[in-house]
């Protein structure tokens, strides 16, 4: 049985997320500045070498907010569990994917902000070179935002304590990190790895920034890109939708 | 409304075979010791618990079922609200999901006497501030069943008065209330009392029968007499 998704109760969802957001003005400031100080830092990191900065600063881009938002949703979702709000929750007329969409939308959001804030640093002040339009950093940077939220609120469901929400970080999205063609180009890669690799969707994000670094337009692997981090972020919430529980033990 | 309900909660046997019914429009008591299954009992109501089998049904439909999630209010034992809202956006909240009207929310704080810190953050609150604004956001929408487990633990006597005062109200509006304790002397406030221990009914009854069929003077002296005859039977098998 599923229940088609309420536009109230999913604003509902949302609002509330974002008004508990604003309430904690520290995580909103280190939403902002984290990703913004650790690409200033790589850019003096390379100082004067502009074009190493200018290949891996489009993947960074897209690697920060989906890191930190797959660890913001596993925390706030663990929140939601052992506050027993989760479970009252269940038991109103509000669908399950009433509930991760409203948190989807709410962390898309913040997302948005925070994708605006890194691309004007790294283009404006830092001097990030792309040939390709500068937004579709931003939308590549978002969709992956929202990949992280979707593979968070999946990956929670299945995470009982604190502790093991924390560890699903390095064993969900280090794997990732390392065979999404930062390190080793995923041309490069081993064949077994290279087509582990062909399956991981942060692969897709980190290509399509690189497609945006060298293309001066809009090309049909960018689509293919874009289509897989947005397909991938929606079967995560579709299947985060069908492994939440209303029964529990 | 239950009919041979067990729970397995891994392995384990947390209720064993009850059956019961709870009365229309009147305030039931579930009392026994902490463990005794009375949130087990209540999850599988509310339809929130795994490894339920037997007849579960609430408002005759079968506990779980979809229609149901607007027409019972179920309170869990730690107040679950958002601590970082305050105690009004907190029940807006759960009203737009409970499809409640907007003027609920001034209704039911004055329901909980909560109306003077409306704009309080809920971690602000005493703890039983907090419950009672778990509670509120329970009553939103008017449920015909509400399960409470263990609403007035904690609170000063005052407010226990008064929120039993308030369970009574709603009961004589046609609300079917299941209230849990662990406190024995609240069982004198319900119109019905189911007494549970270990996982098995000790009791269904009003409380004045209660006393009257066990001669106790009060319900925790029933409550022993009644644990007491039944071991007697238990030994009684045994050495025949």
């Amino acid at each position: 049985m599923t229940s088609p998704i309420s536009p109230a109760a999913t604003q509902a969802v949302a609002g509330r997320v974002l008004t508990q957001l604003s309430r904690d003005h520290r995580t909103v400031a280190m939403l902002l500045v984290v990703p913004c100080v650790l690409l200033t830092l790589l850019w003096w990191m390379f100082d004067g070498d502009e074009r190493t900065f200018s290949r891996l600063g489009p993947p960074l881009l897209a690697l920060f907010p989906f890191i930190v938002m797959f660890l913001v949703t596993s925390v706030t979702t663990l929140r939601e569990r052992s506050s027993g709000t989760l479970e009252r929750l269940l038991t109103t007329p509000m669908g399950k994917a009433d509930l991760l969409v409203g948190y989807g939308l709410a962390f898309g959001a913040v997302a948005v902000v925070q994708a605006a804030v890194a691309v004007a640093l790294t283009v404006g002040l830092l001097g990030l070179d792309v040939r390709g339009p500068v937004w579709v950093l931003a939308l590549v940077a978002v969709l992956d935002a929202v990949l992280g939220t979707a593979l968070g609120l999946l990956v929670s469901a299945f995470a009982a304590t604190e502790f093991q929400a924390v560890q699903f970080m390095p064993a969900f999205v280090l794997p990732q990190l390392l065979l999404c063609g930062l390190f080793v180009p995923r041309s490069l890669l081993p064949d077994v790895l290279s087509t582990i690799s062909d399956a991981l969707p942060l692969s897709y994000a980190v290509d399509a920034m690189n497609e945006v670094q060298t293309a001066a337009t809009w090309t049909s692997d960018l689509t293919l890109d874009v289509a897989v981090v947005a397909g991938s972020g929606l079967l995560a919430l579709a299947l985060a939708s069908a492994t939440l529980r209303r029964r529990t033990a | 409304m239950v009919d041979q309900l067990e729970v397995r909660r891994g392995g384990r046997r947390v209720l064993r075979g009850l059956s019961f019914a709870v009365p229309t429009g009147e305030v039931t008591g579930l009392l026994g010791p902490s463990g005794c299954g009375k949130t087990t009992l209540m999850r599988a109501l509310v339809g929130v618990q795994q490894g339920v089998s037997g007849r579960v049904e609430v408002l005759g439909l079968p506990a779980g079922t979809p229609a149901l999630r607007n027409r019972l209010g179920y309170v869990t034992q730690a107040p679950s609200v958002y601590g970082d809202l305050t105690v009004a956006e907190n029940l807006r909240f759960f009203a737009r999901l409970l499809r409640a009207p907007a003027d609920d929310v001034a209704a039911v704080l004055e329901q909980v006497d909560l109306a003077d810190h409306s704009n309080d953050l809920v971690n602000r609150l005493s703890g039983g501030q907090r419950s009672r604004v778990s509670l509120a956001a329970a009553l939103l929408g008017q449920p015909r069943l509400l399960v409470l487990d263990e609403p007035t633990v904690g609170l000063d006597p005052v407010l226990r008065r008064d929120l039993w005062a308030l369970f009574h109200r709603l009961a004589a509006t046609g609300t079917t209330l299941l209230v849990s304790s662990h406190v024995m002397d609240e069982a004198t406030r319900c119109d019905r009392l189911l007494l549970l221990r270990e996982g098995e009914l000790v009791a269904d009854n009003s409380p004045q029968a209660l006393l009257k069929r066990t001669g106790a003077g009060d319900v925790e002296a029933a409550f022993l007499a009644l644990i007491d005859s039944r071991s007697d039977l238990t030994n009684a098998e045994v050495h025949s």
